[in-house]
């Protein structure tokens, strides 16, 4: 019999009982909430006079709506200007509150996006099936865990019931072999896997990141992997545990300590896949091939290396394609063939679940460094992902680095990932992120997202347009 | 959860591909606390001419004239005929409320998010996997004249065609039994709540570090 797959052992681990029809209901771990997607979660468990399962499970955040201005941050959630927002946020310190939820208030310096703060605490444990309403939850898979997001009715759900019901993925393998260049970074490692599978491309399955370039990355590199694992299709997106992985957890926390923790050890160090493990699809890449990324359209696999120019409509893959890439043109205002390197900016964002950890700020810093941001470039946003990375950052002085040459250096949050808060982009702005979607609108009605890795995003600000950093 | 069974309704067709949740609804309408209220933001920023922000008098903004719910032939649609990868993108189950309270009972397409699928099902509203060229007939047949109807028999599993074609589609058995019967997952799953707990017994004594309590 063939082995098993890292996603077939946490499946099995967490099975409470298979169904006639092939659904299983599947125990869940850790279970993390903000402010957008529980609030509805919460009154529906009202309405039913229903009570959470196991309240422990349960550890909530803000993130997506909270001003990331010092000056409207330091008076909390009273002095958020825009009314639905500060309504949401208050709504779940009120729900966290009923309930009894343990909450990282809006200025606790442990609150952060939800994806920084679970692994920073040590909320989420390698082997966890960890859950989340919110599509980026496959960051924590970084861990060897089982980790995706879900839906308001499924956070409902999982509040009353500890479980979800679930049908179990196929395996795919995404081995990236060799040594990465220098200046590539897992951002560019993730981008060009999109462009290489498409959007659809891990529909249906669970993927294993695997191949010398994970063993090689670090555990926030591999979160910014893993965390752009929905953006190939894929709910679940998983690395196997390792010793960087165990040692990541020593001292956090929320870790387990003495005889718990050499227990986890053991446990831990088994959350692999099986040498004879099969997949139902594997993916092979050579690693060295790799180039720094650049999205230039509307969607994670409209990417190029910064190399390249501007697909023509001839390079689509069929006749759907090509029409995606003609209305890409016109609302990314590219013309086919142009080069990337003339695509010039008007901000620059450096955040998000995806890019906003410690290793990310230093990345940006070491290129922003006695240089300044372009006239041209209107904003350049630092968001650090946590309080708790901002702390560090500062203990370092890159804050220092960042706002001498121009940037700003602003409280954690989500910010212009999404523009639910104050920091968006105009209409027609186009903008070098760090984040993750470059969808239409996404960054602010008829704004233009190019995403990149915070070292292309630090020398874009610097250059005014994009530039190959390996030569910057 | 509102029940499906058969429905017979009016299609429009959205021909693009991996329409992302984002477009379905943006996310400015996400502050809200409730369940409803999102249907008149559906494909906000395709419907419209300006930008809308939650709470708005709707019935005065501007309307993109070009875009296809805008249509007069498509008012009233109840289903959506889709391309490859809908839902894309984002958990937000204010995409399936919103498409929900918009009047659409169902949408249509040669592949669907996972996420966004599921949600869909918690809504009642049903998610109709056909293949390509299935899909490509239907497009050409609801462009060619005005009040082109699609009958979704989910107990068949079959869409009918004006014409008497059938398709049939495949759905998860107890995806299919729950939406028949306008099920609630949560009561059904605390059903098993003994099976939970015994689960639970057990997983605390091979892992007890994932129970610890949290202090805050
Ligand atoms: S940073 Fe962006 S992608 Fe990540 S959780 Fe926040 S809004 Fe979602």
């Amino acid at each position: 019999m063939a082995g098993k797959t890292l996603y077939d052992k946490l499946w099995e681990d967490h099975e409470v009982t298979r169904r006639d029809d092939g659904s299983s209901l599947i125990y869940i771990d850790r279970h993390l909430l903000h402010e957008v997607t529980s609030p509805q979660a919460f009154e529906g468990l009202k309405l039913a006079g229903r009570k959470p399962w196991r309240l422990d499970a349960n550890v909530a955040t803000p993130d997506h709506n909270v001003p990331t201005e010092s000056v409207e941050r330091a008076g909390g959630v009273a002095a958020i200007a825009d009314v639905t927002s500060r309504i949401q946020v208050q709504t779940l310190n009120d729900n966290c509150n009923d309930f009894g939820v343990v909450e990282f208030t809006i200025n606790d310096i442990r609150q952060g996006i939800v994806h920084v703060v679970g692994p920073e605490q040590g909320l989420t444990l390698p082997g966890m099936t960890v859950v989340c309403g919110d599509s980026h939850t496959a960051t924590h898979g970084a861990f060897a865990c089982l980790a995706h997001g879900i839906g308001t009715s499924e956070v409902e759900h999982v509040l009353a019931t500890q479980c979800l019901i679930q049908k179990k993925s196929k395996n795919m393998l995404v081995r990236v072999d060799g040594v990465l260049g220098a200046g590539v970074t897992p951002k560019d490692v993730v981008l060009a896997i999109i462009a290489k599978i498409g959007t659809a491309g891990g529909n249906g399955h669970a993927i294993e990141f695997g191949g010398q370039v994970f063993r090689d990355m670090s555990m926030e590199g591999r979160m910014t992997v893993c965390n752009m694992a929905i953006e190939a299709g894929a709910r679940v997106g998983m690395v196997a545990a390792d010793d960087k992985t165990i040692a990541y957890f020593e001292g956090r926390p929320y870790a387990p300590t003495g005889e718990q923790w050499a227990g986890a050890v053991a446990y831990w160090q088994t959350l692999h896949s099986d040498n004879d493990a099969v997949f139902d699809t594997t993916v092979i890449i050579d690693g060295s091939t790799i180039a720094p990324q650049v999205s230039w359209g509307t969607s994670p696999e409209m990417v190029v290396p910064i190399t390249a120019n501007v697909p023509t409509p001839a390079d689509a893959r069929d006749a759907v394609q090509r029409s995606s890439f003609e209305r890409a043109y016109e609302y990314m205002g590219l013309t086919a063939g142009q080069a990337i390197t003339d695509i010039y900016l008007d901000r620059v964002f450096i955040g998000s679940c995806t890019n906003s950890r410690i290793e990310d700020l230093r990345a940006a810093a070491v290129v922003a460094k006695g240089r300044k941001v372009a006239s041209s470039i209107k904003q350049a946003l630092v968001v650090p992902g946590s309080g708790l990375v901002k702390q560090q950052a500062e203990s370092e002085g890159l804050h220092t680095i960042f706002i001498e040459a121009g940037f700003e250096w602003r409280e954690p949050g989500c910010s212009m990932c999404l523009a639910m808060n104050a920091d968006k982009l105009g209409s027609g702005e186009h903008c070098a992120s760090t984040s993750n979607r470059n969808f239409e609108g996404r960054q602010g009605n008829g704004g233009r997202t190019h995403l990149v890795s915070p070292a292309m995003a630090a020398a874009a600000a610097i250059a005014g347009h994009f530039v190959d950093v390996r030569s910057f | 959860m509102q029940k499906f069974t058969t429905m017979t309704g009016l299609v429009a067709p959205l021909d693009r591909a991996n329409v992302d949740t984002d477009q379905i609804i943006p996310k400015q309408f996400l502050k809200s606390i409730k369940r409803t209220g999102f249907g008149v933001n559906l494909f906000d920023e395709w419907r419209y001419l300006d930008e809308g922000y939650p709470g708005q008098d709707n019935s005065v903004r501007p309307l993109n004239t070009e875009f296809v719910l805008n249509q007069a032939r498509y008012q009233g649609a109840q289903v959506l005929l889709a391309r490859q990868n809908f839902g894309c993108g984002s958990s937000r189950e204010h995409a399936p409320w919103a498409l929900d309270e918009y009047g659409f009972r169902t949408v249509i397409s040669s592949s669907f998010a996972d996420i966004f699928f599921n949600n869909c099902f918690k809504n009642g509203l049903l998610p109709v996997v056909l293949s390509e060229a299935e899909l490509d007939q239907l497009f050409k047949e609801c462009e060619a004249g005005e009040g082109y109807a699609l009958t979704i028999d989910l107990a068949a599993q079959e869409v009918r065609t004006p014409s008497g074609a059938a398709f049939s589609f495949e759905v998860d058995a107890f995806r299919k039994h729950c939406l028949i019967k306008g099920l609630d997952d949560i009561g059904l799953t605390l059903q098993d709540a003994d099976a939970i707990s015994s689960f639970e017994v057990k997983a605390r004594a091979a892992r007890p570090w994932v129970f610890n309590a949290l202090a805050r």
